[in-house]
């Protein structure tokens, strides 16, 4: 081995011109891949730093607090979630100042009301619970031994130490309230959906319409390079000013039709900061996305395709339809991926044009006032209770799993079409 | 529509004539192709024949490729690109205004270097080009047909629904070919068809083409003098002229052009003395 190194080293010299340098050239390649591999470590370890901190805020110990312990209530064996409409209604009788329950009574009578909306009233009403302090994960896994010694024993009566998942189904399906115990986000979710599918619905059209022309029909030239260039500055601009538009634009020029009021479907007190608004607004802000990755795969369409259908005597839109677009649609799909995951995250063009800070009613048509998930999300960060805290990751993961699963729709509908094209 | 009328009953009038012997498939008249401000092809006279191959030679970029695409207008589709002169079908200059280049290529149909099936099936492939242009008999049979007249049905038959990229190069070629067939064009042209094709799949190739002359009109650019000589019945040589403009120095039947080539610049370069 030392000879035939001895060999290389000689032969590198006496060729003159050339100097091997086998050693030297080796460390630096070695130095370049340690640094690659630094940048991936650090990169990784970002993302774990961001999932660790959304994860540990989501669950943890909570100290509740009940007025009357709901174990109080319980009859022989079974738990005051079991128990029969009758016995609530006799709990109710029992425990609540007698104002509350002639009020409550000459809304609807008690009797008549169901087991469930019962339970709801005697919890809210009687057992009132309340979150006196919350841990994150974290603290909850490793600090248990001193947060139980800072509370002392025994813990004070109608306090308990308990477990709380922040992410669970009631959280998904509640509506926004003041009460963190119960406030949940499906009003943000059906805003998020309907600003997604507006947006989708103008910017997928407009844009694949746009990249087709700019692809197949515009003559190159300074114009037209001209139109590229903007639109390729339009998808860098900042999100807030696409809101700024959306306000002046959507708000308030085109209030009439934003609000519903030429519709007949306005609210009481008509104005334009509606879904519509919003989703076009976002509409227009992802636009230039699509176009661009529309564009990208038309033009990765070989031309020798067009040339083919050219040739069996096909005109320009039957070419583009049956043989353009078809082979650039999973490219064109992907583009619309992009577009969409932007859609769902973007939140300070939102609240430029007025997503609801809180808003407890779902939106039924476009023309509802409206919040979206990372408008809700924001709002909650901003409370001072550590509760809201919680609710705001719990909030962070719904968001993230409802852009997994459009991608994912996306993502399947894109292996669809490529494997039928193949088939 | 009027153009395609046009086209379709000059197109049915050639077929009477069938019988009639060296009638001009198509022909060139002083034909000069320009691409921006440069000359590609300068005054171009070129009589092709009737059911009979036809090849074009002559070195790189002396435009035989151009000549070929003149025919049937796909120089439409390359910008900058202008045509001066006239190309007769039928009787009629298919750079009239009047005439739509799409109907002009329904007829003339064209096979290119790179075979370039559709990513469909092989029977959409053909069914395709059929639909488009209006087909309304039965496409089963069509495709069958086609396929049998390309020498390709035997190895497809079971296979009519499978992509046609799983195809092999040559019988991916046969399939362009038998996606033109289908259209009953009066014209096929060829841009080198085999180049791209393993030796096998050219003598395929090739000797589908012989029997398809029978039939067809053909036009063939080749850089291959040998399959020149084998396939063609006539053959036009090409050559650049001093601004580098395409120029026709000589054509005839090839057996003549090949034994005794008239033009010093012809016999050079068919004995491979190119200079």
């Amino acid at each position: 081995m030392r000879e035939r190194q001895a060999f290389l080293d000689v032969a590198g010299r006496e060729g003159n011109s050339f100097v091997v340098r086998m050693p030297y050239r080796r460390t630096r390649d070695a130095i370049v891949q340690a640094l690659l591999l630094l940048a991936t470590a650090v990169a990784a370890l970002s993302l774990s730093a961001l999932t660790f901190n959304i994860i540990d805020q989501s669950f943890g110990l909570v100290l509740l607090e009940e007025r009357i312990l709901r174990e109080s209530l319980a009859v022989g064996d079974r738990s005051l979630e079991e128990l029969s409409q009758a016995e609530l209604v006799e709990i109710l009788r029992a425990k609540l100042r007698p104002n509350l329950l002639q009020r409550l009574e000459s809304e609807r009578p008690l009797p008549q009301r169901s087991q469930a909306e019962l339970y709801a009233l005697v919890m809210d009403r009687v057992v009132q619970p309340k979150i006196v302090r919350s841990w994150s994960l974290f603290e909850s896994l490793f600090g248990r031994k001193a947060i139980l010694q800072e509370l002392g024993e025994p813990l004070p009566p109608g306090q308990r130490l308990m477990w709380r998942s922040w992410l669970n189904p009631k959280f998904v399906t509640s509506p926004a309230g003041a009460d963190p115990l119960r406030a949940g986000v499906r009003t943000a979710i059906l805003g998020s959906l309907w600003l997604v599918a507006i947006a989708m619905a103008l910017a997928l059209p407009l844009g694949i319409g746009a990249a087709i022309y700019l692809e197949e029909y515009a003559t190159p030239g300074r114009a037209m390079r001209l139109v590229e260039l903007n639109i390729g500055n339009l998808a860098g601009i900042p999100s807030i000013i696409y809101g700024m538009l959306g306000l002046a634009l959507f708000v308030r020029a085109l209030q009439p039709l934003t609000s519903g009021a030429l519709f007949g479907m306005a609210s009481p007190a008509p104005n334009g900061r509606t879904v519509i608004s919003a989703g076009l607004t976002l509409g227009l802000l992802v636009l230039p996305i699509i176009i661009i990755n529309a564009q990208e795969a038309i033009r990765a369409v070989p031309s020798s395709l067009r040339l083919a259908s050219y040739a069996l005597g096909a005109t320009k839109w039957q070419t583009i339809w049956h043989h353009v677009l078809p082979s650039a649609l999973p490219g064109i799909l992907t583009g619309s991926i992009l577009a969409l995951a932007r859609a769902i995250g973007e939140t300070a063009p939102l609240i430029v044009v007025g997503a609801a800070t809180f808003i407890t009613v779902d939106p039924k048509s476009p023309f509802s006032p409206f919040t979206a998930l990372p408008v809700q999300i924001h709002q909650w960060t901003t409370r001072p209770q550590a509760e809201f805290r919680h609710l705001a990751a719990a909030a962070i993961i719904v968001l993230l799993l409802l852009l997994l699963v459009l991608n994912a729709a996306a993502v399947l509908l894109r292996a669809r079409y490529s494997r039928r094209q193949l088939e | 529509m009027n153009q395609t009328f046009t086209l379709v009953e000059s197109s049915l009038l050639m077929e009477d004539n069938r019988n009639g012997q060296g009638a001009a498939a198509i022909e060139a008249k002083d034909l000069c192709v320009y691409y921006g401000s440069f000359r590609a092809l300068r005054d171009i006279n070129l009589r092709v024949e009737r059911h009979k191959v036809t090849a074009l030679i002559g070195p790189s970029g002396c435009g035989k490729s151009t000549l070929l695409r003149a025919f049937n207008r796909m120089n439409d589709l390359i910008r900058d690109c202008r045509v001066e002169g006239q190309v007769l079908f039928a009787g009629k200059n298919i750079y009239d205004p009047d005439v739509d280049p799409v109907a002009v290529r329904r007829w003339i149909g064209m096979v290119f270097q790179k075979p370039n099936p559709f990513p469909k099936s092989v029977y959409e492939n053909i069914a395709w080009g059929a639909r488009i242009n209006g087909y309304r008999g039965k496409m089963d049979e069509l495709v069958e047909r086609s396929l049998r007249e390309a020498a390709l049905w035997d190895e497809v038959k079971d296979k009519l629904h499978v992509n046609a990229l799983s195809l092999s190069g040559g019988q991916q070629q046969r399939l362009c070919i038998a996606r033109v067939i289908a259209l009953r064009p009066e014209i096929i042209l060829m841009d080198e068809p085999t180049t791209a094709i393993d030796p096998l799949g050219t003598a395929k190739i090739e000797e589908l083409m012989r029997s398809l002359a029978q039939n067809y009109t053909i036009i063939i650019v080749t850089h291959n003098m040998q399959q020149a000589a084998r396939i063609s019945d006539y053959t036009a040589f090409l050559f650049l002229d001093r601004d580098r403009a395409g120029i026709l120095v000589e054509y005839g039947p090839t057996a003549e052009l090949f034994t005794r080539p008239r033009d010093k610049r012809t016999e050079d370069y068919i004995t491979g003395r190119f200079g």
